[in-house]
C-alpha cells in the first residue's frame, strides 16, 4: 500500500548497442530527467511550488500539474512514461500506474500492483518492424503504381482535352452541315408542299362530286319507295307512313307536318322532292336497310377514342429507377405503371375511299423531300451524339481525381465485396449499393458527394450521400477509408450506425512517397 | 444490417404510428370493464355491515365477517396488528366459488405480529389496542367501516366512503335453470310495477335465492349482469373471463394528509395527482411504445405501495394484488367522512384538509399493509420488513454502463473498449441487446457477429471490464432450439385458455413464454446460466431481462391474453407479478453459477413490490428529450420511495437522437443517479462520448469521472438500503419532513442524506434555483466548497461544466480521487474523506469496504464500516461493527476540513497510541483545511487532532 517509494529505478536504454545506465524517478522520460535532481528540491513543472525531492513520487500529488508523481497514480492529471525498450516508448495517464493492467511492454507500469506481466517490446518491436516493412513495400509498390497512374491520368487527362477540342472542331463543322442540310431541306419541301396541297385539294373536289352522286341516287331511290302508289308523287300520306321524319318527334306524324315537309303542298313530284330531300334526309330510313343497325357516324364514340389516344402517357414509364427500394411507395408506383386501358388499334372507320396515290411527279418530289429530310435528321442525331460525348468528357474532366489525377483510373469502375449476407459494391465518384445475395433488389448506399478526408488530406476519405431513405431515419451514406495497398479492393465494410455505412478502400493512389523508413530498433529517441 | 426485413417488420407492425405513444393501444378505465363498474359506484352508504357476532379472537389475529345487505353475500375480514407499527387487513369471501388468488413470493416471510386486544365492544362498534400510546382500531359495524387512530388523532379511515366493493365468484348465469329464474324474474318486474307491494317482496326474502339484490324500497330482483362481466373485447382481442367479474376495490381517507406518494411507475410528478376527471393511476405492467409523460398510464412496472405524507406524519398502504389495479385519489375535507363512533375519539376541524385513495383490482382478494411511520424512515423499514430490502450490488454495477441497441459484433465491442481507453473515460460494463443472440434465440450467440465470446470477455476481463447480455422471456418457438425444446418437453411454457402452450409475436417471431410462477420451470431457468449451460459466458457476464411485462407484440395492449393459464391461475390474477419472477429466477441464477458465492447483477423492466431484492431496474424506453431528462428524477424517487433504490434512465434518451447539450447534461444528471447507463436505440446514430469534439468529450469525462470518485459514498448506501431498506436517492421531504417547501419538490434530490443535488435539465440554462433546506444548516458546493445557508432557494450560475451538487454540512464523505478505467482498478485505492463541518463544528460520516463482489460481507462478516466523527476539533475513525472482519489494501491519502478555522498544528493518534504531526494547507477564501497525507490503514482505529 503506502510504502511504494522505490524512488528510483534503472533503466537500461538500448543506444547502439550499447546498455547505458541512466538514474532517474521513475516514469520520468530522459528529456525531462534534468527537472528531477537528486537531493535537490523539486520545483513542480508548473512552476506552482517547490516542495522536498522526497515528495517526488510518495504517493501523494503536491503539484497541481501532477509533475511530482510521474511513477504514481496520485495525481489525477499525471502522465507515466515508459521506456519500452526494443519497442516504441509511451505515456501513459498515471491513472494506469498499478491498476493491476499491463500497458506497457516493458511491464515498468505494474510494479507494485500484483499483476503478472510479461516483457513484451522485443516481440512488439518485432511485429512492428515486420508490419513497417511490408507496409513499406506495399508503399514502395504502391508509390510506383501510383506514378504509372498519374502518368496513365495526364495522359488521359491530355488525350481527353485533345479529344474535346478535336470534337469541339467536328462539332462546328457539323453545326454547319447540320444548318445546310436544313437549307436543302426546306428548299426540297416547298415544291413538295405545294404538289401535295394539289393533289390533296384535286382529290376533295373529286369526293366531293362523287357524294353529290351518291346523294342524287339516294335520293332518286327514296323517291320511289315513298312513292308508294309510283304515281310519279310523293303525297303527304305516303311521307306520314315514314314516322321517323315527325319532325317534333313527338311521336305522332301530323298531315300538317307531313304537308309542312312537302313544302305547303299535298304532293310533289321528283322535280319538287329536291328541296323536301334536304329536309328530310337526315331522318329518313330507307324500309330496305330499317333492320340493320344504324351505320350512321355516332357523334359520341368518335369523341372518346382519340382522347385516349392522346392522353400523355405517364412520364414515369420511361425514366427507369435501378435502384429501386422496397419500399412502400413501391406499391403506388407499380399501380402508375400499369397500362391504363388495353388499347386496340381501331381507325374509325371511314366511308370515304382512300385518298388516291400521289401522282408520279409529286412521288418524285416528295422522295428529293424525304431524302433531305434523312440527311438532316441523320446529321443532326450525329451533333447531339458528339455533344453527349463532348459534355462526358467535360464532366469527367471536372471531376476532382486528386492533387495529381491519381484517382482518375477509378472513374468508370465498380468493385465489389461480398459479405456473408450482402454484395457491397463501391463505384468511385459515382455510387455504393449493397445487393442481398439470396435474391432482393439493390439498396442504393449513396451517390458520390465529397472528398472529405481530414483537412490536411481530404483524399483520404469519400462521401457517398443521398442513397435509399431509410424506414424512420436518414436517407443512407456512406463514408469509405481510403489506404495504401498495391491492389485497389474494398477490404471490409460496416454499418456502425443505422444507416451510416463504412467502407475500407484500398489504392496506390494514396500511397504515399517512401521516405527512408528506419527499421533499426527503437529506443533511440531516449538519447 | 438496415436492409433486414424481418426485425423491420416486426418493427413496423410494432409502431406503425411511430412519433408518440399510441394511446388507442392501451385502455381508459372506460375501457377496462370493471374499472368502469366499480367507478360507477358513488361514495354513500356501504352495503356492508360487520357482523360482529362473528368475532374470533386469536393470539395473532382477530377475523369477523361482513355481509352485503344487498346481495347477503358473506366475506371474512381477518385483521393483524404486526411488528413494527403496521397493520394488516384482509379481505376475502367467506365462501368463494373457488379459491382466489392470493400474491406468494412478495413477503419475504410470514409478517410477525403482535397481539391484538379487545378494548372495548358495543353493539355497532369494536375497539382494538394497536399498543404505542392509545393507537386503536376501530371497527364500525353498520355501515361497514376501519378507522385507525392514535390518542385524538384519525390517522386513517377504509371504507369511509362506502367504497368497499367486492364482485363474489358467481356461476355463469347461461345455464336453463338461469332463464327459468329470469324469465321469472322479468315477469316478477313487470308484475311489481303494478302491484308495488311491501309484503310481497318480504315474502321473497325468505325464499333466499342464489343472486338476489333488495333496492332501497327491499324489493328483490336478480342482479343484473353488467357489460364486460362475463366477456371484454378490446379493439381485436377478446377476453373471455371464464370465471366472471371477480374485482374488488376499498377506499382509504387520510385525514390532513395533502401529499401522497408512490404507485410508480409512471411518468408523472412526484406528488400524485388527484385524478377526479382524469384516469385514475394505473398500474399493469405494460410495453408502452414511447410513451408520453405526465399521464396515470401504466408503464413497464408496478409497485402498489403509496405513501402519505405530512409535517406531522408519514404513512404507507401496500395494496398487495397482483392483478390489474386503478388507484383514484382525491382532496377532501376531512369532516365529511367522519361520523359517529369516530366524534367520540376524535376533534377534527371539519376543514382540515383530507386525501382519499381507493384501490381498484380486477381480481384476487384484498390484503392491505397499513404502514403508520410515523417518520419516513419507520415507513421505509416497515416496507422493508414486509418485502425485503434493495439487493446489494456489486460495486461495479455501480460505475458508468455503456450500452446501445446493438453493438455489432466482437470487433464494435472491442473498438468501443478501446475508445474508451484512448478517450480515458472509465467505464465498467459494455452491454449487448437482442442483436447478439443467435436469431434471438437467448443463451446463444450469433455465430458470425460472435463467433469467440470467451475471447471477447477474456479481452474485457484483462482490462477488469464485464459485459451483460441481454435475456428475455419470450423463447423462440423453434425445434431446433434447445431452450425451447426443454421448456416444451417440460411444460413449463404459460398455457392459451384452451390448454395449448401460449404463443405471441415477441422479436424472434413467435414465442413461447415461459410460466415463471412456476417454482420448477424458475429453478431449471436458473440452472440454465451455469457456465456449462449458457456456452460462451463468463463470470464477468451479467444478465439483462428486457420485455418481462411480458411484451407480446400481437397481444392485447402489447401484453399477454388475461386468460391465459399459470397452472390453475389465470394471467389476470398474476400479470404484475412476472416480471418480477424473471428478474429472480435469472438472479438466482448468477448466485448458483457462481456455487452461491457471488452478488449478481440482473437488471429488469418490468418490476413488482419485492423486485429490489433482485437487481436494479430502468425506465424503460424514454426519449432523447429534456423532459425526458427532467422525468427521470421524479420516476427514480418515486420508485426508491418503495424500496426500489437501484434505478436509472437511459443516458442520452433511447429513441431519437439527442442534442450534444442534451447528451452531456443527460451525462452529469445520470452520474448522479444509482443506475448509471447510456443507452441508444437501433436506429439512432452512434453516440459513445468521444463522437462529439474534444470539449464535449472533456465534459462527459468530467462527469463520469464524479461519478467514479463518489462510488465509496454509493457503495456505503447502497450497503446501507440492504441493511436498512432506506433509499439511496430520496425526496427531499424525506430528510426534512416538517418543510413543506420540500413538499413537491422534483427538480433536486438527495442522495443519501448529504449530497444535495439540482442537476440542469434545461436548454440552453445559465442558471438554476436550487432550494437548499434546513433552517440552521449550511451547505457546501462541492466543487469550490463555498458555502450557502440552508433554508433558501440559491440562484446557480451554471455553464456546460456545472453540475450543482452540495455536501450537507456536518456529514463526512469518503471518495477516492484515483479514479481509473474501471471500477475494479480502484479496488486498493486511498480514500479522501471530505468533512463539511456544520454550523456547530461537527461532521459524521461512515466508510463501508468489502470485497466489493461476493456475498463474503453477508455470510461470514468480511467488511469494514467505520464511523467517522467530527466535533471539538478532533476526527476520529470508530468501528460500527466489532465482529466483522475484513482488511483492506486501502489508506486514507487525504483529509479535506471544510469550513472550520486555521490549527497551528495537526497531530495524527495511530491504533497504537502512536502520534505523529501531519502537514496541511489552510485556503481561507472558502476556509479549506487539508491534510496531507495521514496514509492510515482505512480499516484501522486513528484520530486526527486539530490544535
Amino acid at each position: 500500500m503506502t510504502c511504494i517509494h522505490l524512488l528510483l529505478t534503472l533503466v537500461f536504454a538500448v543506444s547502439l548497442g550499447t546498455p547505458v545506465e541512466i538514474k532517474r524517478p521513475r516514469g520520468v522520460p530522459l528529456t525531462k530527467k534534468p527537472f528531477y535532481e537528486e537531493n535537490k528540491p523539486f520545483t513542480c513543472l508548473d512552476g506552482s511550488r517547490t516542495i522536498p525531492f522526497d515528495r517526488v513520487n510518495d504517493d501523494y500529488c503536491d503539484c497541481k500539474d501532477g509533475s511530482d508523481e510521474p511513477g504514481t497514480a496520485a495525481c489525477p492529471n499525471g502522465s507515466f512514461h515508459c521506456t519500452n525498450a526494443g519497442y516504441r516508448p509511451t505515456f501513459i495517464p498515471s491513472s494506469r500506474i498499478n491498476d493491476g493492467i499491463c500497458d506497457c511492454c516493458d511491464t515498468t507500469d505494474e510494479y507494485n500492483s500484483g499483476a503478472r506481466c510479461e516483457n513484451t517490446c522485443k516481440e512488439l518491436g518485432r511485429r512492428e518492424r515486420e508490419v513497417l516493412q511490408k507496409m513499406a513495400e506495399v508503399t514502395k509498390e504502391g508509390f510506383l503504381l501510383k506514378q504509372q497512374l498519374i502518368e496513365e491520368a495526364k495522359k488521359g487527362h491530355q488525350e481527353k482535352q485533345v479529344k474535346v477540342t478535336d470534337m469541339q472542331e467536328n462539332k462546328k463543322q457539323l453545326e454547319e452541315k447540320v444548318e445546310a442540310l436544313r437549307t436543302v431541306k426546306e428548299t426540297a419541301e416547298q415544291p413538295e408542299k405545294e404538289a401535295k396541297e394539289r393533289h390533296l385539294k384535286a382529290w376533295d373536289e373529286q369526293k366531293a362530286a362523287v357524294r353529290l352522286e351518291k346523294d342524287k341516287a339516294k335520293m332518286s331511290e327514296a323517291f320511289l319507295e315513298l312513292d308508294d302508289n309510283a304515281d310519279g308523287f310523293v303525297s303527304v300520306s305516303e311521307l306520314q307512313s315514314h314516322a321517323e321524319m315527325d319532325p317534333d318527334a313527338d311521336g305522332t306524324f301530323t298531315e300538317a307536318e307531313a304537308q309542312g315537309l312537302l313544302g305547303g303542298t299535298e304532293q310533289v313530284d321528283t322535280t319538287t322532292f329536291e328541296s323536301v330531300w334536304t329536309n328530310i334526309k337526315e331522318k329518313y330510313h330507307s324500309e330496305s336497310q330499317s333492320e340493320e343497325p344504324a351505320p350512321v357516324e355516332t357523334p359520341p364514340e368518335e369523341v372518346k377514342e382519340p382522347v385516349v389516344d392522346n392522353e400523355p402517357y405517364p412520364e414515369e414509364d420511361v425514366s427507369e429507377e435501378e435502384d429501386e427500394d422496397d419500399d412502400e411507395e413501391d406499391d403506388y408506383n407499380e399501380e402508375d405503371k400499369a397500362p391504363p386501358t388495353v388499347r386496340t388499334p381501331e381507325k374509325s372507320q371511314e366511308d370515304e375511299e382512300a385518298m388516291p396515290p400521289y401522282d408520279a411527279d409529286t412521288q418524285v418530289l416528295i422522295n428529293v423531300a424525304q431524302k433531305t429530310r434523312d440527311d438532316f435528321e441523320e446529321a443532326e442525331k450525329a451533333l447531339r451524339e458528339m455533344d453527349d460525348q463532348i459534355r462526358n468528357i467535360e464532366k469527367e474532366l471536372s471531376f476532382d481525381f486528386g492533387p495529381n489525377a491519381e484517382f482518375t483510373y477509378l472513374y468508370n469502375q465498380c468493385y465489389e465485396l461480398p459479405t456473408s449476407e450482402y454484395i457491397y459494391r463501391l463505384c468511385p465518384f459515382n455510387r455504393v449499393s449493397q445487393k442481398p445475395k439470396y435474391g432482393g433488389s439493390e439498396t442504393n448506399l449513396g451517390s458520390w458527394g465529397s472528398w472529405s478526408g481530414p483537412e490536411n488530406n481530404k483524399y483520404l476519405t469519400m462521401k457517398y450521400e443521398h442513397g435509399t431513405g431509410c424506414w424512420q431515419g436518414p436517407n443512407r451514406s456512406t463514408t469509405v477509408k481510403l489506404t495504401c495497398g498495391k491492389e485497389t479492393v474494398v477490404t471490409s465494410t460496416s454499418e456502425p450506425s443505422r444507416c451510416e455505412y463504412q467502407m475500407e478502400f484500398t489504392t496506390p493512389a494514396v500511397c504515399q512517397e517512401p521516405t527512408n523508413i528506419d527499421l533499426s530498433p527503437h529506443g533511440h529517441e531516449e538519447l | 444490417m438496415a436492409a433486414s426485413c424481418d426485425s423491420l417488420l416486426l418493427i413496423l407492425l410494432l409502431c406503425l404510428s411511430a412519433q408518440a405513444v399510441d394511446r388507442s393501444n392501451f385502455k381508459t378505465c372506460d375501457q377496462s370493464t370493471f374499472c368502469k363498474r366499480q367507478r360507477e359506484l358513488k361514495p354513500g352508504q356501504s352495503p356492508y355491515r360487520a357482523l360482529l357476532d362473528t368475532l374470533e379472537l386469536s393470539d395473532s389475529r382477530i377475523t369477523l365477517q361482513l355481509i352485503n345487505d344487498n346481495n347477503k353475500v358473506r366475506l371474512l375480514l381477518e385483521l393483524y396488528r404486526l411488528q413494527g407499527n403496521m397493520t394488516r387487513v384482509k379481505i376475502n369471501e367467506l365462501k368463494p366459488l373457488k379459491p382466489r388468488y392470493e400474491v406468494p413470493d412478495v413477503l419475504i416471510s410470514d409478517p410477525l405480529t403482535e397481539p391484538l386486544s379487545v378494548v372495548s365492544q358495543d353493539e355497532n362498534s369494536l375497539v382494538l389496542c394497536l399498543g404505542g400510546k392509545e393507537r386503536r382500531l376501530i371497527v364500525s359495524a353498520q355501515p361497514f367501516r376501519l378507522d385507525i387512530v392514535e390518542g385524538p388523532q384519525v390517522l386513517m379511515s377504509l371504507n369511509s366512503r362506502g367504497l368497499l366493493a367486492f364482485e363474489h365468484l358467481r356461476a355463469r348465469k347461461d345455464t336453463i335453470s338461469h332463464k327459468i329464474s329470469s324469465t321469472v324474474g322479468s315477469m316478477w318486474d313487470s308484475l311489481k310495477s303494478i302491484f308495488s307491494s311491501k309484503s310481497e317482496s318480504e315474502e321473497m326474502t325468505g325464499q333466499e335465492s342464489v343472486e338476489k339484490q333488495s333496492d332501497e324500497d327491499g324489493q328483490i330482483k336478480e342482479e343484473e349482469d353488467k357489460p364486460g362481466m362475463w366477456e371484454e373485447t378490446f379493439k381485436s382481442h377478446s377476453d373471455s373471463k371464464p370465471n366472471g367479474p371477480s374485482s374488488i376495490s376499498l377506499d382509504f381517507s387520510l385525514p390532513g394528509v395533502e401529499h401522497v406518494y408512490g404507485i410508480p411507475e409512471h411518468a408523472d410528478t412526484l406528488k400524485l395527482k388527484n385524478t377526479d376527471g382524469s384516469d385514475p393511476y394505473r398500474l399493469y405492467n405494460l410495453d408502452v411504445f414511447q410513451y408520453e409523460l405526465h399521464n396515470p398510464m401504466a408503464l413497464y412496472g408496478a409497485v402498489p405501495v403509496l405513501i402519505s405524507h405530512s409535517t406531522e406524519r408519514t404513512m404507507g398502504i401496500f395494496w398487495l394484488n397482483a392483478a390489474e389495479t386503478w388507484v383514484d385519489i382525491s382532496s377532501n375535507t376531512a369532516g365529511k367522512t367522519l361520523f359517529g363512533k369516530m366524534l367520540d375519539f376524535v376533534q377534527v376541524s371539519s376543514e382540515a384538509p383530507q386525501t382519499d385513495v381507493r384501490w381498484i383490482s380486477e381480481s384476487g382478494i384484498i390484503d392491505v399493509f397499513i404502514m403508520l411511520g410515523p417518520k419516513p424512515t419507520d415507513v421505509f423499514t416497515q416496507y422493508a420488513s414486509l418485502t425485503g430490502t434493495q439487493s446489494f450490488p456489486p460495486l461495479s454495477t455501480l460505475a458508468y454502463h455503456q450500452c446501445r441497441w446493438n453493438y455489432n459484433d466482437q470487433e464494435d465491442v472491442k473498438a468501443v473498449d478501446q475508445g474508451f481507453d484512448e478517450h480515458d473515460i472509465p467505464y465498467d460494463f459494455i452491454w449487448l441487446d437482442i442483436e447478439h443472440a443467435d436469431g434471438k434465440r437467448y443463451f446463444t450467440w450469433d455465430p458470425i457477429k460472435f463467433p469467440q465470446p470467451k475471447d471477447m470477455l477474456q479481452g474485457l476481463m484483462d482490462k477488469k471490464r464485464k459485459l451483460v447480455a441481454i435475456v428475455d422471456p419470450h423463447i423462440r418457438v423453434d425445434s431446433g432450439y434447445k431452450i425451447h425444446n426443454e421448456i416444451s418437453s417440460q411444460s413449463f411454457y404459460v398455457k392459451n385458455k384452451d390448454g395449448g402452450d401460449y404463443e405471441g409475436w415477441c422479436w424472434p417471431g413467435n414465442s413461447g413464454y415461459p410460466d415463471f410462477t412456476n417454482p420448477q420451470m424458475r429453478a431449471w431457468w436458473a440452472s440454465m446460466f451455469a457456465y456449462d449451460q449458457y456456452e460462451g459466458s463468463m463470470e464477468n457476464q451479467y444478465v439483462w431481462n428486457d420485455m418481462n411485462e411480458p411484451s407480446v407484440f400481437n397481444g392485447p395492449e402489447v401484453t399477454m391474453h388475461k386468460d391465459a393459464l399459470h397452472g390453475v391461475w389465470e394471467h389476470r390474477d398474476v400479470h404484475n407479478l412476472y416480471g418480477l419472477y424473471v428478474q429472480k429466477a435469472t438472479a438466482d441464477g448468477l448466485i448458483q453459477r457462481s456455487g452461491g458465492v457471488e452478488r449478481p447483477f440482473v437488471l429488469t423492466r418490468a418490476f413488482f413490490a419485492g423486485s429490489q431484492r433482485y437487481g436494479a431496474v430502468w425506465t424503460g424506453d424514454n426519449a432523447a428529450e429534456w423532459g425526458h431528462l427532467k422525468m427521470s428524477i421524479p420516476m427514480c424517487l418515486s420508485l426508491g420511495l418503495v424500496g426500489i433504490s437501484f434505478c436509472g434512465a437511459d443516458v442520452g434518451g433511447f429513441f431519437k437522437h439527442p442534442s450534444t447539450e442534451l447528451l452531456v447534461r443527460w451525462y452529469q444528471a445520470g452520474a448522479y443517479q444509482p443506475f448509471f447507463r447510456a443507452h441508444a436505440h437501433i436506429d439512432t446514430p452512434r453516440r459513445e462520448p468521444w463522437l462529439f469534439g474534444p470539449e464535449n468529450t472533456g465534459l462527459i469525462r468530467e462527469a463520469v469521472r464524479q461519478r467514479y470518485a463518489l462510488l465509496p459514498y454509493w457503495y456505503q448506501l447502497f450497503y446501507n438500503a440492504h441493511h436498512t431498506g432506506q433509499p439511496v436517492m430520496r425526496p427531499l421531504w424525506v430528510e426534512y419532513p416538517g418543510d413543506v417547501a420540500t413538499f413537491s419538490i422534483e427538480d433536486e434530490y438527495l442522495i443519501g442524506k448529504d449530497l444535495l443535488v439540482h442537476p440542469v435539465t434545461d436548454e440552453g440554462a445559465t442558471g438554476v434555483t436550487a432550494f437548499l433546506p434546513g433552517k440552521g444548516e449550511v451547505w457546501y458546493d462541492v466543487h469550490t466548497f463555498q458555502k450557502h445557508d440552508g433554508d433558501q432557494s440559491l440562484y446557480i450560475p451554471v455553464t456546460m461544466s456545472s453540475i450543482p451538487v452540495f455536501q450537507r454540512g456536518g456529514s463526512i464523505i469518503c471518495r477516492k480521487d484515483r479514479v481509473r478505467r474501471s471500477s475494479s482498478c480502484m479496488e486498493n485505492d486511498p480514500y479522501s474523506l471530505y468533512v463539511a463541518l456544520s454550523s456547530q463544528g461537527s461532521a459524521e460520516g461512515e466508510l463501508y469496504i468489502d470485497d466489493f463482489h461476493t456475498f463474503n460481507f453477508e455470510t461470514s462478516k468480511q467488511f469494514v464500516h467505520r464511523h467517522l466523527s467530527f466535533s471539538a476539533n478532533m476526527l476520529s475513525s470508530r468501528n460500527l461493527s466489532p465482529d466483522s472482519q475484513f482488511s483492506t489494501g486501502s489508506w486514507i491519502e487525504k483529509i479535506v476540513i471544510v469550513g472550520g478555522g486555521q490549527p497551528s498544528s495537526v497531530t495524527l493518534r495511530d491504533a497504537d497510541g502512536t502520534e505523529s504531526t501531519l502537514e496541511f494547507e489552510f485556503d481561507s477564501t472558502h476556509a479549506v483545511l487539508t491534510l496531507r497525507k495521514p496514509a492510515v490503514n482505512a480499516a484501522a482505529d486513528w484520530t486526527v487532532l486539530l490544535r
